[in-house]
């Protein structure tokens, strides 16, 4: 049997729904910012910790998915939280909008 | 154009008042976020991927140049600067912040807009055919009858806890430009024998996990019963919808168990028995109010002849204008559609500039088609190439008004909470393929529709290129289907095999297109090739070397 998926606890900004990714304790912005578990025990200790930010709302809908590490980075294994880390993968027209959060290192063409 | 009344004003007015109330509550913590989304679904405010996203009602898809300019304001003040126009003709912004969506509701409240019903187990949005009121083939303007409904099923009691949303479109004319066999309910407007004009209403379509193509339940329905007759499809299918299972709960899948006679059996004991009680009938004087607001422009007198201009003008006017009901008038689509572009955003930037080129040219409304494009439907023809050259300026003259890359996508998963792929990147990709605008007229009518969840909000199973994105194992695989028609010729897409990956998917849609091109009859649009020689030789060109695999 595989070894299971590094994980990563995620949940979204109640005030903006801006995505947040924890760490130790805390929320940050950034996907490679965030603290990345191992295994099982302490990610679900940090997803029971969460709710604690839920009910003081603050974050809504916290939950952990997996991550792979590669060349020292941290990638989302799920096409859906590699989009969700990264910002939409396309941008209107050819202007950023101020604020983006897509980054050269995880910015990509379909 | 419709204008509020008191009571619409009012009403409008105090529900932003308790919305607001209700996002200080949650923020406050007086609400979970339980109690919460069902409240904010309520106003169609949804949490996405990356933020919440506002969804904003276009009764019918028609909108003043005063209404464009407030979307264009929230655009710009309170999000990143562009909206989505949607296949339900409604607009959405993708980044509003909870804190400010009161006062975006407020806002455009002073313009007559709101956000109810664009979300929850209701009566949603009315949606109609986009040419109303201009069409040359069109028997009466839907829109007064669409209004009468919005009017109906705004916060009906009986109606605002269905078992799952429910979608109702209207058109006027027998051209179905509004895909109303693939709704909920529909209204078509047509006339009898007699000379009389009534209300032809379908039931039971629907795209979704499980597409139907909607069926007759009421073949003439004299114009003050309609509402009455609404009301008894609804209550059956209030009463009999499976509201047990969420993937059955649509009135699609009551309607196909019951089959067309028990159902139109049903509806019509329904419908005796709240005649029987008469307090369903639509009195002359309010139908003639409610037309009155629909009233056609005062056509002048022109000649009917297109004003000649630059080559570039006259490959805009052969896809993007069509026939107007008055001479010397035609009907323009605004492409939302550039090569390489997001199918249905605009920017606040542009939507300003339509709003201006509407003021200059007199034209009082524009239209949202559930196609993501812009219409302006009266237009005088000697204005069409002074409108074509400001189009251009503000990057909004593509002339691929029903051609190749005049693709419907849904946001995907590059917003959607839903989504199991991406759309847009998709459609990007097969929009540049086709760039050459020769090779788009030699294709001549082709509509491509991608989604990328069962709810279908990108029509996939309705185009004659279909585009279905799923999941598998976290990355994005893309199906196809083909010969599919949102049209009067209603027909659902059939599965051409297994999905191709996402760097696959647009060489297989050439690939079909080029089967197509060598298959064709003199005259035939790809649909009519498809029909006539079916399925496999499209599945013989698009999968090359992988045939073997979708067999």
């Amino acid at each position: 049997m595989a070894a299971p998926s590094p994980q990563m606890l995620t949940a979204n900004r109640l005030s903006d729904g801006g995505v947040l990714y924890w760490k130790a304790g805390a929320w940050v912005e950034a996907l490679d910012e965030g603290e990345i578990f191992a295994d099982a025990p302490p990610a679900e200790a940090a997803l029971a910790a969460a709710q604690g930010f839920v009910a003081r709302n603050l974050v809504v809908n916290p939950y952990l998915f997996d991550v792979r590490i590669a060349d020292g980075a941290v990638h989302p294994v799920k096409e859906r939280e590699i989009i969700r880390a990264a910002g939409p993968s396309v941008l209107w027209t050819q202007k950023p909008e101020p604020g983006s959060r897509i980054s050269e290192e995880i910015e990509y063409e379909i | 154009m419709y204008r509020y009344d008191e009571f619409d004003a009012r009403f409008v007015a105090e529900r932003v008042e308790q919305f607001r109330g209700q996002v200080a509550r949650r923020l406050s913590g007086e609400l979970t976020e339980d109690q919460f989304k069902p409240l904010r679904l309520m106003n169609g405010l949804y949490l996405q991927l990356h933020a919440y996203m506002l969804r904003v009602a276009v009764p019918y898809g028609t909108l003043s140049a005063r209404q464009l300019r407030m979307l264009a304001r929230i655009a710009r003040k309170y999000d990143r600067g562009y909206g989505h126009f949607t296949t339900r003709q409604n607009i959405q912004f993708n980044w509003p912040r909870l804190v400010d969506v009161p006062d975006i509701l407020a806002e455009l409240a002073t313009v007559e807009m709101h956000a109810i019903q664009t979300s929850g187990n209701c009566i949603r949005n009315v949606t109609a055919d986009h040419f109303a009121g201009a069409a040359a083939d069109e028997i009466e303007d839907p829109r007064p009858i669409a209004e009468i409904i919005r009017q109906w099923s705004s916060l009906h009691p009986e109606f605002s806890f269905l078992p799952r949303k429910f979608k109702i479109a209207v058109s006027g004319s027998p051209h179905d430009r509004a895909a109303l066999r693939f709704h909920d309910m529909a209204v078509q407007i047509v006339r009898n024998d007699a000379g009389e004009t009534g209300y032809r209403v379908l039931l039971g379509g629907g795209m979704g996990r499980t597409p139907y193509v909607g069926y007759v339940v009421g073949e003439f329905v004299a114009k003050p019963d309609i509402l009455a007759f609404l009301e008894a499809a609804m209550r059956v299918y209030n009463e009999q919808g499976r509201r047990d299972n969420l993937y059955k709960a649509r009135i699609k899948i009551l309607a196909n168990a019951l089959g067309p006679e028990e159902m139109r059996r049903q509806v019509m004991a329904e419908f005796e028995e709240i005649r029987r009680s008469g307090t369903l009938e639509i009195p002359a004087a309010e139908l003639a109010r409610i037309d009155a607001y629909f009233a056609p422009p005062e056509f002048e007198t022109l000649p009917d002849t297109m004003p000649e201009a630059s080559a570039a003008f006259a490959g805009w006017a052969k896809t993007n204008v069509s026939r107007h009901r008055a001479p010397g008038y035609a009907i323009a689509t605004i492409s939302l559609k550039p090569i390489g572009g997001v199918p249905g955003d605009a920017t606040a930037d542009q939507m300003d500039a339509v709003a201006d080129l509407m003021d200059a040219h007199g034209i009082a409304e524009i239209r949202v088609s559930h196609e993501q494009n812009l219409v302006l439907p009266h237009v005088r023809k000697r204005d069409l190439p002074a409108i074509h050259a400001r189009l251009g300026e503000i990057g909004l003259d593509t002339p691929n008004a029903g051609l190749v890359t005049d693709i419907i996508a849904c946001p995907g998963l590059d917003y959607c909470d839903l989504a199991n792929a991406r759309s847009i990147p998709i459609a990007q990709k097969i929009s540049r393929r086709f760039a050459d605008l020769g090779r788009q007229h030699d294709i001549g009518e082709l509509k491509i529709k991608i989604s990328v969840c069962i709810n279908a909000c990108g029509h996939h199973h309705a185009g004659h290129i279909g585009i279905l994105g799923v999941d598998k194992k976290g990355v994005e695989y893309y199906q196809l289907q083909l010969g599919g028609s949102g049209a009067e010729d209603a027909s659902i897409g059939e599965i051409l095999g297994p999905a191709f990956d996402k760097d696959e998917i647009a060489g297989a849609v050439e690939r079909v297109i080029g089967a197509y091109l060598d298959l064709r009859a003199p005259g035939e649009r790809f649909l009519d090739t498809y029909r006539r020689v079916g399925i496999v030789p499209f599945k013989n060109v698009a999968y090359r070397e992988q045939l073997h695999a979708a067999y």
